[in-house]
């Protein structure tokens, strides 16, 4: 039971961050209709930003600059997802594209942006990068009153990621649910031209989307490059399509789905990983592929996902 | 163009091509350019779902490395278990001749094909080219983990194509410096490799031409351009969508077998995302649901970082040299290039290649036609259908 719930928490933890990212492609998708595969790229660039202007501008080690380059990374990540929409989305849409042809392009889009940041860590010399976040590698000891023995760890990085994700998961959903732009965002989802002929600017709404799941994926890399992880490297991108799952998982259009997926990939890699010495028939490494298995056999049984809406098959 | 003159121009290609190995300037330049035939076949095979049906697949390294290390594990060595050299696991293999282990390989990545259609019949647009990409991400740890027959992490060599009178790829180091009529003649791997991987681009492009010029071809892209419709005009769904996936994958798992004959040896990261993303720049680039199209995709995408290698010294405010670790790789500057391509292509000239080369067509056509009547240019309907704005892009 102990094990359990140590690897529990580890997968809420990476479930969350999970989450963080895959509600970035939900809130995409109800916007603008188009998923993102250059997600992984938008990521990577504001974590390679974080860890720029923490070595070039903030190089001090206080906390408060470590702030400061976190800011500069999501404000970063936020202006390229804003440029990204207005300058290659909205045209391609604007001329009747596709959602097949958009998504290619959002992929070209990523090869050049993870290129980029693999050559940016490349020039560094080091194997990965460090943000130096004021949580390092300490780990806290609980429960060990509940569990008897050694109780649970759970690193500081970790508690980090649970709290700072949960408030802004939180937040994100109080926003959705109440301010004029969710209501917005929602309606758009629903009915593009009932919403645009409400009075609703598909064009706010679709620009803030963008902004917003950059600024989100900056939070996430910021975790994915924390401890246990070694660090931020030319790798740290892909990991974006793990979140992949978390959205299909939760279905597409829903943003609780979203999170719902993410914890639900989190902890079950986490328990792979866990117990990956009594499944050794299916490989070393299997807990880092288990996302895509959930999520092909979810897709096999409820295409559209466990949350998401049926599509209308039209002409 | 008159018929004539286009025969004249093809024997002209023909000629062109057949020469290319006592052509280029060195030798080493045919080991890319093998690796690019290779990859042609697969291009043509993903524009068959791309651009003829408009299915996103990007499953299709998964498709290669089932040629690629099938045809490894069936032909290789008659000695059913060799040791690999470094990690000491047993290597299996089934000791096939080697081109009937090809013909095998080719029809499993078939059947493969056929399982994944009714998946991407329930999958709608985008919800496949996600799933796909799942498939491809398992793809890399099968191949890690099923050690005894990919050889893991180290891959494993290729056994040699022998066709009983000839040794297509025998590339130990005498054998490679063969040579025919004395030593006038250079006749070694390289150069058979050539020769056998342009036949088989030739055929390949030949069987994917008549069949989307034909009735399956048509059938697929009134599949594309709109289901419904297609199934009113009684387009049988489920059967053309398998056999857009089983030709595909099929025209993928011959693509895989020239890949790894090219190559020389197997290993996972060749049938990665990043493997996935360049066969959709070769068929973006190339020109989505043009024939000709995705073999010039395929060279362009296939040959650039090489062509970049070898004018580094021009090139030097660009990419860096052997020697410095840290500058811009020849392979970085070829992702730049083809990653900004796609972009600008999707954005700005959505036919690629084959839609420029169309509309410069057109344009000379319009000025020289003043009947106006025929200024639709060329009769070739499978490389006009795709007007901008059309249903894919």
């Amino acid at each position: 039971v102990r094990l359990f719930v140590q690897f529990l928490l580890d997968g809420i933890s990476t479930g969350a961050v999970y989450a963080l990212i895959a509600l970035g492609f939900v809130i995409i998708f109800k916007a603008s209709e188009v998923v993102t595969f250059a997600h992984g790229g938008v990521l990577s660039i504001g974590g390679y930003l974080i860890w720029w202007s923490r070595s070039h501008w903030f190089n001090s080690k206080g906390q408060a600059s470590f702030w400061l380059s976190l800011t500069v990374g999501i404000l970063g990540a936020a202006l390229l997802g804003l440029l990204v929409e207005r300058l290659l989305v909205r045209r391609m849409q604007g001329r009747n594209a596709g959602i097949i042809g958009v998504c290619i392009m959002t992929l070209g889009l990523d090869v050049v942006l993870e290129t980029y940041t693999n050559y940016g860590v490349g020039k560094s010399g080091k194997e990965s990068l460090d943000f130096r976040n004021p949580w390092g590698i300490g780990a806290r000891r609980f429960g060990s009153s509940v569990f008897g023995g050694k109780g649970v760890f759970l690193g500081d990085a970790r508690i980090a990621a649970i709290v700072i994700g949960g408030l802004i998961i939180g937040g994100l959903f109080l926003w959705l649910k109440y301010t004029d732009w969710g209501i917005s965002m929602r309606a758009a989802a629903t009915d593009r031209e009932a919403a645009s002929l409400m009075g609703i600017k598909l064009g706010r709404v679709s620009a803030v989307a963008w902004i917003l799941a950059g600024a989100l994926a900056t939070v996430a890399v910021l975790f994915l490059a924390a401890a246990p992880a070694p660090g931020f490297d030319g790798a740290t991108g892909r990991l974006a399509f793990k979140a992949f799952p978390a959205a299909i998982l939760g279905g597409l259009d829903s943003p609780s789905g979203a999170l719902a997926g993410g914890l639900i990939i989190g902890v079950s890699e986490s328990m792979f990983k866990g117990y990956e010495s009594h499944l050794h028939f299916l490989g070393r490494g299997f807990s880092s592929v288990v996302p895509y298995v959930v999520m092909l056999a979810v897709l096999f049984f409820r295409p559209t996902g466990l949350f998401g809406t049926r599509e209308a098959r039209r002409a | 163009v008159p018929k004539s003159l286009k025969y004249t121009l093809l024997a002209i290609l023909l000629a062109a091509v057949l020469y290319i190995p006592y052509g280029v300037p060195e030798r080493s330049w045919l080991t890319p350019l093998n690796l690019a035939a290779a990859a042609a076949v697969g291009a043509i095979g993903l524009n068959i779902l791309l651009g003829f049906t408009g299915q996103l697949s990007l499953a299709h390294p998964f498709f290669l490395a089932i040629g690629a290390y099938g045809y490894t594990f069936l032909s290789a060595d008659h000695d059913p278990i060799t040791k690999a050299a470094s990690a000491g696991e047993k290597l299996r293999s089934l000791g096939i001749h080697p081109l009937v282990s090809a013909a095998i390989i080719i029809v499993v990545a078939g059947l493969f094909g056929g399982l994944l259609s009714p998946i991407a019949g329930r999958l709608k647009g985008i919800y496949l080219g996600i799933a796909t990409l799942g498939l491809v991400l398992l793809t890399d740890h099968i191949l890690q983990n099923l050690k005894t027959m990919t050889g893991g992490f180290n891959g494993r060599r290729v056994p040699v194509m022998d066709l009983g009178f000839i040794k297509i790829n025998e590339c130990r180091p005498k054998a490679c410096s063969s040579t025919m009529f004395g030593s006038t003649i250079k006749w070694g791997s390289p150069e058979k490799l050539w020769y056998f991987q342009i036949i088989l681009v030739v055929l390949a492009f030949i069987l994917a031409r008549n069949m989307m010029k034909g009735r399956p071809g048509r059938a697929l892209m009134s599949i594309r351009d709109g289901e419904t419709a297609a199934s009113v005009m009684g387009v049988n769904l489920t059967r053309y969508r398998a056999y857009a996936f089983i030709l595909s994958a099929m025209f993928a798992g011959l693509s895989g077998v020239m890949y790894a004959l090219a190559n020389g040896n197997v290993t996972p990261p060749e049938f990665g995302v990043d493997s996935g993303a360049s066969y959709l720049a070769m068929v973006v680039i190339g020109g989505v649901g043009s024939l000709v199209g995705p073999l010039i995709g395929a060279f362009f995408v296939k040959m650039l970082p090489d062509l970049i290698q070898r004018n580094s010294e021009t090139l030097s405010w660009l990419v860096a040299g052997p020697n410095d670790p840290s500058g811009l790789k020849p392979l970085s500057v070829a992702k730049f290039i083809y990653g900004g391509l796609i972009i600008l292509l999707l954005l700005f000239e959505d036919g690629g290649l084959a839609g420029l080369v169309r509309r410069i067509r057109h344009r000379s056509a319009a000025g020289a036609a003043k009947t106006g009547a025929d200024t639709g240019g060329s009769n070739d309907s499978l490389t006009t259908n795709h007007q901008p704005g059309g249903v894919l892009i």
